[in-house]
């Protein structure tokens, strides 16, 4: 068992599945088990490419910009965590 | 947080947008398989930023909603009876059997408890040795890691008490059996993530190849699902149909292998029936002959359920994709989250459900492209 941190609240995980995670690694969690690593590389390469997609860097919405627009948005992801499928 | 904020960018989706409006030229009709990824749609008005031929059709991924109502009939039998402390996920304790459901059992004074994880039930059976602990483990192959688990400490520790009502269900039948029906519209697929997380995406380029069908993995956020379409429309457009992967950032095409292979030794495949559908052949996974003691179904023996399903509820159409929920005669009348006539408007990844709290009803928009049938 490890201890995930969710934004703020932190919970007991299963981390069996993920043996290669480290102390500081960012996984996806789904009722209690880390199912997979997020890969920092790959997800900055996809933010990159998303980047060039007809928008101009000053365009981008500054970190406290965006955190305050995904405050003000309720979060979108998996609805309680415990998307199935 | 990191890695969902940056999802979310909404300068990023307009440019997203903007550039599947430019690539199309013909109407398209994708389905998403996941529920997650309905709700994801709905709530942030992906559909609406989409040029009007591009439809998108809600697929089946919701575990509760396809749960088979025999299955919720034996949950109700089982954690009515004394001595039994009946474990399940909150969103499964609303769903309508024939009769009631798991709360109004609660209420008549079943020991029914709401856990995060199936291994808090398992904790629960060691606590309690006096008590038969049923765990009512429903879901896709994202479930399905941590139900092999349980079952698998259960047994290394030694706890008997334990037991599972269990009933996976799998995507890439499900999607044969859509593209096999007759007069199947979905001419291309977004994967779900979090169930490629598990599996990988090595299953999909044979179907992708039998029926030539795009089909996309991607997440949940926002620019995931912009960005899964945005592919899914190019490839529709050129006459493609590959497997891509937009989620590589958290899907490899093996998936995770040691999930896998501890599934492997605890499940079987087995035909499954499907709340609404109907049996899909070899469409879910079931407790090997190995793992049989811990079956709920085994040790319980619940017979002479009599299913019937509400008269006035047509979510076997929705789940189909043929039939928008605020199209469905009862919607938003004689049913709505806090009366649910049938699953899809229960769960949180029930496409009933997700146009309800985003206050989708009937516009005169939607009876234009509602589709004719
Ligand atoms: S709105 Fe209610 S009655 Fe209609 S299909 Fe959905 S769950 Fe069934």
């Amino acid at each position: 068992m490890g201890r995930v941190n969710f934004g703020g609240v932190i919970k007991r995980v299963c981390l069996d599945y993920v043996p290669e995670v480290e102390v500081g690694d960012y996984t996806i969690v789904h009722v209690g088990f880390a199912l997979s690593k997020i890969d920092p590389e790959s997800a900055e390469k996809t933010l990159d490419l998303f980047r060039q997609m007809g928008v101009l860097e000053e365009e981008l919405a500054g970190e406290d910009e965006a955190l305050a627009r995904a405050a003000a948005a309720s979060p979108s992801n998996c609805p309680g965590g415990r998307c199935s499928s | 947080m990191k890695y969902l904020t940056e999802f979310r960018n909404g300068e990023i989706a307009r440019a997203m947008a903007r550039e599947i409006h430019q690539a199309t030229t013909r109407p398209w009709k994708i389905m998403e398989v996941c529920g997650g990824q309905t709700h994801s749609i709905i709530k942030n008005g992906i559909d609406q930023m989409l040029p009007a031929g591009i439809e998108m059709i809600h697929g089946p991924g919701c575990p509760v909603c396809v749960t088979p109502l025999e299955l919720i009939d034996k949950a109700l039998a089982i954690a009515a009876q004394p001595g039994v402390i009946f474990c399940s996920f909150g969103d499964m304790l609303r769903v309508p059997g024939t009769e009631g459901d798991l709360f109004q059992v609660k209420g008549r004074g079943g020991d029914v408890r709401i856990v995060y994880s199936p291994l808090d039930a398992v904790e629960i059976a060691q606590k309690n040795p006096r008590h038969e602990v049923v765990f009512f483990g429903v879901g896709f192959e994202t479930t399905a890691p941590a139900n092999a688990m349980s079952v698998h400490l259960a047994r290394r520790r030694g706890i008997r008490n334990f037991s599972l009502l269990v009933s996976h269900v799998l995507v890439p039948p499900a999607i044969e059996a859509i593209l096999s029906a007759p007069g199947n519209q979905v001419q291309a697929f977004l994967a779900a993530g979090h169930v490629c997380s598990v599996m990988g995406y090595w299953q999909y380029p044979p179907l992708a190849e039998k029926f030539h069908v795009p089909i996309v993995v991607t997440g949940f956020e926002p620019l995931d699902l912009l960005d899964g379409i945005r592919r899914a429309v190019l490839q529709l457009e050129s006459g493609l149909h590959q497997v891509e992967n937009a989620y590589e950032r958290i899907v490899t095409f093996e998936g995770n292998r040691a999930a896998q292979q501890l599934i492997s030794q605890v499940f079987e495949v087995a035909d499954r029936a499907w709340r609404g559908i109907g049996v899909i052949p070899r469409s879910g996974w079931r407790l090997n002959a190995a793992y049989r003691d811990f079956d709920a179904e085994h040790r319980f023996h619940i017979s002479g359920i009599r299913t019937q399903e509400s008269p006035l509820c047509r979510s076997g159409d929705v789940l189909r994709g043929v039939l928008k929920p605020a199209q469905c005669p009862a919607f938003g009348k004689q049913c709505t989250p806090r009366h649910p006539l049938g699953a899809t408007m229960v769960s949180s990844e029930g496409a009933c459900a997700a146009y309800y709290n985003y206050g989708r009803f009937l516009g005169a928009e939607d009876l234009k492209t509602a589709p004719s049938r």
